[in-house]
């Protein structure tokens, strides 16, 4: 039972994407005590990316600054940023995590003014925007982020210019001397909240990304659509910055498919329709083309698929386009591949191409787990055993609802190792 | 204990440089009466914060009034364990979003007057104040969890709930359990790899809960009715030989889903005119039992088709798609196919929707050679050698004509929950003992079901908080929250046991759940004042106030979610919170100063839904996204449901000249974090123009408008452009009141 449970007793999430904050404020709320570690500066992991979500339209943010309020308000919950999990040793109820706390080269003293960026000049390229554009050395990403403390990027701590911000911050927030700390944590269990990150689309060769220059991708698309992204919201073409007017999505690029992921990524087909209402709805005369498989708009997504289909400017090409061309004089990418419904050989160019890229689990790749108990299904998903579990996309590709679900469910599992730990 | 306020005033961040902090620390002082006010130039810092906590220490002071920057930042760092604390908001707010240039003495003093305005306000917010006592339930309370539907999802939930350490109440309404589940033949992957069907998990999950000290089932038992609240919960059960009542503390539903009745769908697909066309549940039994046969003749059935999505994604049946029914199809057709060389399935699908790893399931189907044809069956006809099908083969672009033994319609999935409208639900007086068809028959005012937001399906925010329901405590789990297959209904089981725990843990200790985790005020009500309007109990979006039967509003603390809904309904005020009240929000009000009309300094009020509003003007100011009139005022609140007109009819009895209302979204795709609250303000807005007229002022004076958390780029126009529509009406004329 909870009473008393506090007594030593941690829960250890790791990733402060939706799913482990939904872990951490779920199991907090019960009455147990969290740390939430997550790798980066900021918590909302790649929802935050997002503009808005499917079906409703509505922005991530909503439900993050929710989540953020519940976070703030329970002193339960510890949060470590630029921090990563290192190594968890022990078993079952009783792990020790070693965490590396990286610099944020930016203290507590941080009162989110922002005199630090306004005086920085070096400029350097965007992650949290793919890289499609510049931000300051010193910044927080976007300006929901939370906690609202600035960072400073660490190729830049070193330089002459950083120490001369130093004296810019009126309440002495910058630390240059920050060194990368390492802490050890006993916990009782531990939630792999790690996410995903996009599949690399230019190993798909026949698509041409990173070739063609009006190739890009859903996650590159998502961005631009935000009215504070790096095109202020317009959806241009990279190469020209003309509206993209005539837009194709092509899904399962690199989904579905042996040479690269074998899976479907579940969530494709509903962020190309979305992003099908992004075109039509900023530039009313624009044409979408989507290339699909199956649509696979799962239960009472249904309606949403509906709705798009309604929209006489979206057309739908079963198909699996075989290659994309570039012409040289237009720069437009040119679609070639066989129409499945009609048997018609089709070659069609567009202003812009979106490929629908599935999601790789970071798990796979960046954030194994550094536990010699964890276990993996073969395309690197974390497959939940002792006092390990995985929630969200650690665990099977989901949409936000789904890593809701099974985020809370995994921290319900987090709490019983504590309880049965505890004996 | 009596109330000590100490006013602390930050100068950092530009604050000193900008305004005149003397000024406001002599509003403070002298004006608002507070005895302790001081500045600090970095007041979140350690020597700020250690000011601040040396007064509580040496001077007694225990409430807050911190000046400075928004509450959303250095929360932890003002967490001084003080109940009674605002953070006023000179910063973000005010200075941040004001465009003050050079010399303008002008701008200057009308920022001035803001942040003046503030300081008074958070004075009398503060001084409106009572600490919060945490309600405490009566006894019993009771942490007990019930769970109904003894199947998959019931197993699971109780086996989840039990395994926390908590105890289970598992209601099933039939003579065993085990639910759809336990006539399945095997079971589709729900793990690595991904290609292999499992065996039934039902006997050992059947083991394990039964032998399971923490568990107690209770077969051929119904719930006949429910009264009560989280941690307090009466449910009437009854069985063969009786009735009996338990009291639970929270509540998981999981009676599954109703296969869609294969009788209503068209005579294309030949139900009821042929024994050898069949449901998925029917051939599923047939597995069961080892016998894949032709009902018509007994004779083996080697050519089985399956048709996908009968009676589904059709609005003339269940507009939805189920989600899991591919994967069972396929399922089914592993039955016939492997290892069977002479046999052959034919999937007739729209689409395959295997997401995630069951991309491996259906390669696993391809592999052994099922048969996937993309098209309708639009004719099913007795032939030579059983069951001849018309199927519009979409990708050959002809109709084909195939001879199979068995045609399976996979048929969708219904909720069983009985869902409730609200606005239309039968008052307290038509509460019946016994309501054949409910779950939990809630002796409710606002009904017997959980209200439905699309498809009956009883949740309220499917994206980020599926488990929410509109009736605290009670939370649904499998195939009856959303359409669902086993894997995920295990899954499902265990989110709604946390939720289900949680709700007895956080009540237990006076807490609030979602969206208000952890707060602990909630409303009191002054009954001699009340008139019987019954405005409260209809207008809970949680259903948490019922009626006794002259109307008076019987509250349930530990249903309530603080959004403050009723407050805002109750025309004779009587509802109000320790630390929220509509005499509160008035006092902030009517404490600004209003210039007179031929200064020509309008006042515009703006009422701004903390949630969503108040955060995107945060980052007006933080982006530094515009600036707004210097002659507003903002004032947050909990939700726009708690907005009582009361103050509109202050605002302007006051002497402002507009008020402004920012809420969330509503309608059919709500943002509403209490669902309702804005479309209630909208409904109650559309009265005003009754206090209006009585004052005579021109009903433009007072608007709603929708705000998006993230339309803080626009919101400074939103903004002005109410304040220039307000400028063109002459002032108020009660400003000279």
């Amino acid at each position: 039972m909870a009473d008393g449970q506090a007594a030593g007793q941690t829960i250890l999430v790791v990733g402060g994407g939706i799913s482990g904050l939904t872990t951490a404020v779920e199991a907090a709320e019960v009455g147990y005590n969290v740390l939430l570690v997550e790798k980066t500066p900021h918590f909302g992991g790649r929802v935050a990316q997002h503009n808005k979500y499917f079906p409703k339209l509505c922005s991530p943010t909503c439900g993050l600054e929710i989540n953020y309020q519940r976070v703030k308000n329970n002193p339960r919950i510890r949060l470590m940023t630029l921090a990563e999990v290192e190594e968890i040793k022990g078993s079952t109820g009783a792990y020790t995590a070693r965490i590396r706390q990286n610099p944020r080269f930016v203290n507590q003293k941080c009162t989110a003014c922002g005199d630090c960026a306004k005086a920085c000049e070096t400029e350097v390229a965007n992650p949290y925007n793919f890289g499609m554009n510049k931000v300051k050395a010193i910044r927080h990403d976007h300006f929901m982020a939370f906690p609202s403390h600035y960072y400073m990027d660490p190729n830049f701590a070193a330089s002459d210019e950083a120490k001369k911000l130093v004296a810019v911050c009126p309440v002495g927030a910058i630390d240059l001397g920050m060194k990368a700390t390492v802490i050890e944590e006993k916990v009782a269990s531990v939630v792999w909240s790690t996410g995903w990150k996009p599949f690399n689309a230019e190993k798909i060769l026949p698509y041409g990304f990173g070739r063609i220059a009006n190739v890009t991708t859903n996650m590159r698309f998502e961005r631009m659509a935000d009215k504070f992204g790096p095109t202020g919201g317009k959806l241009v073409r990279p190469s020209d910055g003309k509206e993209a007017k005539n837009v194709a999505f092509i899904q399962c690029a690199g989904s579905r498919d042996h040479n690269y992921l074998a899976f479907c990524s579940r969530i494709c087909c509903l962020a190309s329709m979305k992003q099908a209402t992004y075109v039509r709805g900023l530039y009313p005369d624009a044409k979408v083309t989507i290339y699909y498989i199956d649509l696979r708009a799962m239960d009472r997504y249904e309606a949403f698929q509906k709705m798009v289909e309604a929209d006489a400017g979206v057309r739908w090409i079963k198909s699996k386009p075989a290659r994309i061309d570039e012409d040289a004089k237009t720069g437009n990418p040119v679609v070639v591949g066989e129409n499945t419904l009609t048997g018609v050989r089709y070659e069609e160019p567009y202003d812009l191409v979106v490929l629908a890229t599935g999601m790789e689990p970071n798990s796979a790749t960046v954030a194994k787990v550094p536990c010699s108990d964890a276990r993996y299904d073969e395309y690197g998903f974390v497959v939940s055993s002792g006092g390990l579990f995985s929630s969200g996309c650690s665990s099977q590709p989901s949409d936000v609802s789904g890593s809701v679900q099974s985020s809370t469910a995994s921290a319900l599992r987090a709490i019983q190792t504590a309880v049965n730990a505890k004996g | 204990m009596e109330k000590k306020i100490g006013c602390y005033i930050c100068t950092g961040c530009g604050i000193g440089e900008a305004l005149d902090v003397k000024a406001l620390g002599n509003i403070a002082a002298k004006e608002q009466k507070i005895p302790v006010v001081k500045n600090h130039e970095f007041l979140c810092g350690p020597e700020g914060i250690n000011l601040i906590r040396n007064d509580m220490t040496a001077e007694g002071v225990n409430a807050l009034v911190i000046v400075g920057c928004s509450h959303r930042v250095k929360t932890e760092e003002f967490r001084l364990g003080v109940a009674q604390m605002d953070r006023v908001d000179i910063r973000d707010k005010c200075l941040w979003v004001l465009d003050v240039p050079e010399g303008d003495k002008t701008a200057k003093e009308d920022r001035q007057m803001m942040a003046s305005d503030y300081v008074r306000i958070g004075c009398v917010k503060v001084k409106k104040m009572n600490d919060p006592k945490p309600f405490e339930a009566p006894t019993p309370f009771s942490k007990d969890v019930l769970v109904v539907g003894g199947g998959i999802a019931g197993l699971s939930a109780a086996l989840e709930v039990a395994q926390t350490g908590y105890n289970v109440l598992l209601v099933e309404k039939e003579e065993t359990l085990g639910g759809k589940v336990a006539k399945m033949h095997k079971v589709s992957p729900s793990r690595a790899p991904y290609n292999k069907l499992e065996e039934n998990p039902l006997p050992k999950l059947l083991a394990e809960v039964k032998g399971n000290k923490h568990i107690k089932i209770l077969n051929n038992t119904i719930v006949q009715k429910t009264v009560g609240a989280p941690g307090l919960f009466d449910v009437t059960l009854k069985n063969g030989s009786g009735t009996s009542v338990e009291r639970v503390g929270s509540i998981i539903i999981a009676t599954g889903y109703r296969a869609y009745d294969p009788a209503k769908l068209e005579k294309r697909l030949g139900y009821g005119s042929s024994p050898d066309v069949i449901t998925s549940m029917e051939f599923e039994e047939m597995a069961k039992a080892g016998k894949i046969v032709r009902k018509s003749d007994g004779k083996p059935a080697k050519r089985v088709a399956f048709s996908l999505c009968a009676g589904q994604r059709d609005s003339s049946h269940l507009e939805y798609c189920s989600g899991a029914c591919c994967v069972y199809s396929l399922k089914q057709a592993l039955y016939v196919i492997e290892n069977q060389p002479d046999a052959s399935a034919y999937l007739i699908y729209q689409e395959v929707r295997t997401p995630g790893q069951m991309e491996d399931f259906y390669r696993k189907v391809q592999n052994e050679g099922g048969i996937f044809i993309k098209g309708d069956v639009k004719q099913v006809s007795q032939g030579g050698t059983g069951l001849t099908l018309d199927v519009d083969d979409k990708i050959l672009r002809k109709e084909i004509k195939m001879d199979v033994d068995l045609l399976v319609l996979a048929t969708g999935m219904e909720t069983t929950v009985d869902t409730t409208d609200p606005n239309s639900a039968s008052p307290v007086g038509s509460q019946v003992d016994e309501l054949p068809g409910s779950i939990l028959n809630l002796q409710y005012r606002q009904g017997p079901g959980l209200p439905s937001l699309k498809n009956n399906f009883p949740d309220s925010h499917f994206i980020c908080f599926p488990y929410e329901t509109r009736r605290t405590g009670i939370y649904v789990a499998g195939p009856a929250r959303r359409p669902m297959g086993i894997a995920a209904s295990r899954t499902d089981a265990a989110g709604a046991a946390l939720k289900a725990i949680q709700v007895v843990e956080s009540v237990a200790r006076g807490a609030a759940v979602h969206p208000r985790a952890g707060d602990l005020s909630f409303p009191s009500f002054r009954e001699e004042g009340c008139t019987q309007c019954k405005r409260c109990t209809e207008e809970c979006p949680f259903g948490a106030i019922n009626e006794d039967q002259k109307g008076n509003p019987l509250f349930n603390p530990t249903r309530c979610r603080r959004c403050g809904t009723c407050m805002g309904a109750c025309p004779q005020k009587i509802i109000s919170f320790a630390n929220y009240s509509v005499d509160m929000i008035g006092s902030m009000l009517k404490e600004m100063e209003i210039p007179e009309a031929d200064e020509e300094k309008p006042r515009i009020l703006v009422f701004a839904c903390e949630n969503d509003a108040i955060p995107a003007i945060d980052m007006v100011g933080r982006s530094r996204l515009g600036a707004l009139s210097p002659f507003v005022r903002i004032i947050p609140l909990r939700c726009m449901g708690s907005m009582s007109l009361v103050w509109i009819a202050d605002a302007m009895a006051k002497g402002y000249d507009g008020v402004l209302l920012m809420g969330c979204r509503h309608g059919t795709d709500y943002q509403c974090h209490n669902v309702r609250g804005s479309a209630l303000a909208e409904i109650r807005l559309s009265k005003v123009s009754e206090t209006l007229d009585r004052l005579q002022l021109e009903s433009s004076r007072v608007k709603m408008v929708e705000v998006n958390i993230m339309d803080a780029e626009t919101l400074p126009q939103v903004i002005n452009d109410f304040v220039a529509e307000i400028s063109k009406l002459d002032p108020n004329p009660y400003k000279e009141f």
